[in-house]
């Protein structure tokens, strides 16, 4: 085990650990922003009881967020060095600037939802709350910033470092000049150049325009794509615990209303997620045509594609075994495939003869011919298979989540339907119980899908850390050896064992309580501190005025 | 970057500095007031050094390559000592048994004292030197980092956190246990006072690029160095009198200038190389482009304003001491 699979395989669990934890408060901070504009505009108890509950779950699932977060940050530095010094003239400033606008803003206010419930009145409570949503999808938007320009790099240049002489003549960093002073400078390298492994220490990507660099191709499609998925996510969450609630017919009042509001924002998300996916996937297919075909399982380029439903995709090797194509076996839709990348769904008979590109022909002779110069056409193809992801696996990937997509998409208008004719809550049927188990189930269903998702956009994205200019092979750090990562490893795996049962402990006690009335604004129900920290001016549960 | 790290300094060090104090108290009760005196800012806190890490990235990334991949496995314990701590803050008063609260009290004790050591053991580092090669990567391992300067660092950043927290813990207490912190300072002060004028002294000795800076800016450094005693020896001055406020003002302001000592005396250089200073990593050759560093100038202008008027409003909503209300248990 090489350095730099131990550090891929370590990035893959951290992230998607990681992962389970800020869609869930990207998520709950809409719902929470809803339920405390309810407490705010109808000013019941319900609402009120609903909200702290929701905001103490929304604590806890924070707090790991920034625990499993600090790791990520640490991580391109740690282990991917070679990248760091690579990308970090363009790289770092989203990172920063999350940082600066999108963590501070989250913490700082959520200081006031956590430990300010009789401090602050419902008003600046609200307002915090949406402050904090808001600090939760900034951190999202410079996330998905940074992440897009791996994915889509624009607004750049590649440019090598050189010693200049007196004299105005260049030389490479690696040669001598002897007693001869000279300065270093950058100088640009023109488009499409190649960087060779070797000269990573002296070249790096520079940006020419940030505008470009932050509005690359695919951030707004990922943007959006990622910000439904993280509502869906918490959405279902509401509407998981809800329906526990209601099973157990507890709460009963709470969970109803709590129920009725994940419904319609988990509907909303997922119907208009129908609209991004295709958009993303449509970006995918004009940017990373490479990454359509291997999600689709496209052997060859073909007109009329199909899209495929569901099947298995498997390596097609030689006598020697080596990679030399795919073996398709999928059903698929005719036709429908191109029609999605065409994007013209109005003249379907037309849209249906647009060409989508195989992966016998991707990447094309021309981009492998800059790599490998003076090679035969054979040669190239033989080549080829190195620049693709691991289609098997992204293949699969890719349907789990559309056929959970899907899947949560129906679970939603269903319980919409059902809420709509008034029978959702009627427990006493067979198939209400078992709806509102499935409902219950639905949160991990939609963790599953984001994680299928991640895995299939950044295995997707291989054999490249930047797409089609640095490959991942070549961005591990140089001075890190691999047993070092394998500790690291291990030591992660143990930490997040430990906080994956913790979570779970607490929520489970969170949610046995359930919400529960303050009396008077004093006393709070065991199990979920924060404690009231008085001290000065404050108010007696909520902003009463004071005779 | 000097603003962003001694913002945490003056934000997480006090909460680092909670941790070890922690166990100098037996109660379950004033322990909770320890803990409830940083519980909702330090979250905040903790995201300066976030966003100070995102900044390095952004604008030295061959500093925070070298950096964090040269120091693998002490940035790897500094993780691994971070995620405790949350855990412990969150989890701590989950559950009323003694030996459970007991466990993540030390937990959090240690975890912190651990941050705060390996923080400084890197400081030390970067002062002391590290064997760079050409190509800036660190030749070398964890050993290599853990030499006596540089853990005497850590001692020093240990015993100035401890002071400082032991100074907010003065403000955010009252009665009989705000007497026993106030005691506290007795030692803590002069015990930090002395590892600091010691630390001077050896870095003068020890390391020749330093007493070269002396050389070259002896105004600038003996001054900081003398105010920055000063205002150490007046936070005791104002712990006696009474003015809590005060007496953190004055802490804060001394672990400001003492970065800012650490600032001037290695300007520009960012990162020192043993033996060969050819290597040395400086503001000049780390360096983001200048179209980077004017973009985050003016992220920065903007968003550091705003992050520092809402914080200030938070810590201003949790103002006056800390009060335990009836109903926790």
């Amino acid at each position: 085990m090489n350095v730099e699979i131990l550090s891929r395989i370590q990035f893959a669990m951290t992230i998607s650990f990681h992962f389970l934890f800020p869609p869930l408060t990207i998520g709950l901070g809409v719902m929470l922003v809803i339920m405390q504009s309810l407490r705010v505009w109808t000013g019941k108890q319900l609402y009120s009881d609903m909200a702290r509950f929701w905001t103490r779950v929304f604590g806890l699932i924070f707090a790991i967020g920034v625990a499993t977060g600090i790791p990520m940050e640490f991580q391109f530095g740690m282990n991917w060095a070679r990248y760091a010094r690579f990308v970090g003239d363009i790289f770092g400033s989203p990172l920063a600037i999350e940082g600066i606008y999108a963590f501070f803003l989250e913490s700082g206010f959520l200081a006031l939802l956590l430990f300010g419930w009789h401090r602050i009145g419902p008003r600046i409570h609200l307002f915090s709350t949406c402050m904090v949503a808001l600090g939760a999808h900034f951190s999202a938007i410079w996330i998905l910033v940074a992440n897009s320009w791996m994915q889509t790099p624009a607004g750049y240049h590649l440019a090598r470092l050189v010693k200049l002489a007196a004299d105005g003549r260049q030389f490479p960093m690696s040669a001598d000049l002897g007693a001869q002073a000279f300065t270093l400078r950058e100088v640009p390298l023109p488009t499409n150049y190649v960087v060779r492994p070797d000269e990573l220490p002296h070249v790096r990507a520079v940006v020419d325009n940030f505008g470009d660099a932050i509005l690359n191709p695919s951030t707004l499609d990922r943007l959006f794509h990622t910000v439904l998925a993280c509502w869906i996510v918490g959405a279902f969450l509401v509407v998981a615990i809800s329906a526990w609630w209601l099973l157990r017919g507890r709460h009963v009042a709470s969970a109803r209303a709590s129920l009725k509001i994940g419904l319609a924002v988990a509907t909303v998300a997922c119907l208009l997620q129908m609209v991004a996916a295709d958009s993303t996937a449509r970006g995918v297919s004009r940017n990373q045509p490479t990454k359509l075909a291997a999600i689709e399982g496209l052997s060859s380029s073909r007109k009329e594609a199909g899209l495929s439903l569901v099947g298995m995709v498997r390596w097609k090797r030689d006598a020697a075994g080596q990679i030399v194509g795919i073996e398709e076996q999928t059903i698929r839709v005719p036709g429908l495939l191109s029609i999605l990348v065409s994007g013209d769904f109005i003249h379907p008979l037309e849209a249906s003869k647009t060409e989508v590109k195989g992966l016998s022909e991707l990447p094309s002779n021309e981009f492998l011919r800059r790599r490998h110069p003076g090679a035969t056409d054979a040669e190239l193809a033989t080549l080829r298979p190195q620049y693709w992801p691991n289609v098997p696996v992204v293949f699969q990937s890719y349907h789990i989540m559309i056929a959970l997509g899907v899947s949560l998409t129906g679970i939603a208008i269903l319980g919409c339907a059902l809420w709509w004719t008034g029978r959702l809550f009627d427990t006493q049927t067979m198939f209400r119980r078992i709806f509102l188990r499935v409902l219950a189930l639905c949160p991990v269903l939609a963790q599953v899908a984001t994680q299928a998702g991640w895995f299939t956009a950044e295995m997707g994205r291989q054999p490249w850390v930047v797409y089609g200019v640095l490959k991942t092979a070549d961005a591990a750090s140089a001075v890190v050896k691999a047993p070092q990562v394998l500790s690291s490893i291990v030591m992660f795996a143990l930490i997040y064992m430990l906080l994956t049962f913790l979570f779970l402990t607490v929520l489970a006690r969170l949610i046995q309580k359930g919400p529960v009335s303050d009396q008077g604004g004093e006393s709070l129900p065991e199990g979920w501190q924060p404690l009231s920290l008085k001290g000065g001016r404050h108010t007696e549960g909520g902003a009463s005025s004071t005779p | 970057m000097g603003i962003l790290f001694t913002g945490y300094a003056i934000l997480d060090g006090f909460d680092l500095g909670t941790g070890p104090l922690l166990l100098c108290v037996e109660d379950d009760r004033e322990r909770r007031v320890l803990f409830n005196a940083i519980g909702p800012i330090w979250n905040g806190n903790e995201v300066w050094l976030v966003t100070a890490g995102g900044a390095l990235f952004a604008a030295f990334p061959a500093v925070y390559a070298t950096v964090f991949s040269g120091f693998y496995d002490a940035f790897m314990l500094l993780l691994v000592a971070l995620i405790f701590r949350a855990g412990a803050i969150e989890f701590r008063s989950q559950r009323p048994g003694r030996r459970w609260r007991t466990t993540w009290d030390v937990a959090f004790a240690i975890s912190s004292l651990i941050s705060a050591l390996l923080l400084g053991v890197t400081l030390g580092n970067l002062v002391w030197g590290i064997p760079l090669d050409a190509g800036h990567e660190l030749q070398g391992d964890l050993f290599t980092l853990l030499h006596p300067y540089a853990l005497f660092t850590g001692v020093t950043v240990v015993a100035l956190f401890i002071m400082h927290a032991n100074v907010y813990l003065v403000l955010k207490t009252d009665g009989p246990l705000q007497e026993k912190v106030m005691r506290w300072t007795r030692l803590t002060v002069p015990a930090y006072l002395a590892c600091f004028v010691v630390f001077n002294a050896i870095t003068l000795l020890f390391c020749p690029h330093i007493e070269a800076a002396l050389r070259w800016r002896p105004l600038i450094l003996g001054g900081i160095f003398v105010v920055g005693l000063l205002v150490t020896f007046n936070i005791l001055r104002e712990v006696r009198k009474g003015n809590a406020g005060r007496a953190f003002v004055s802490s804060s302001l001394a672990l400001a200038l003492h970065m800012l000592l650490f600032g001037a005396a290695v300007y520009p250089v960012m990162v020192f190389s043993t033996p060969n200073h050819a290597y040395d990593m400086t503001i000049y050759n780390s360096v983001s482009t200048g179209k980077t560093l004017g973009f985050m100038f003016l992220v920065a202008i903007i968003g550091i304003p705003i992050v520092l008027t809402y914080t200030i409003t938070v810590y201003y909503v949790f103002r006056g001491k800390v009060v335990l209300t009836d109903e926790s248990y």
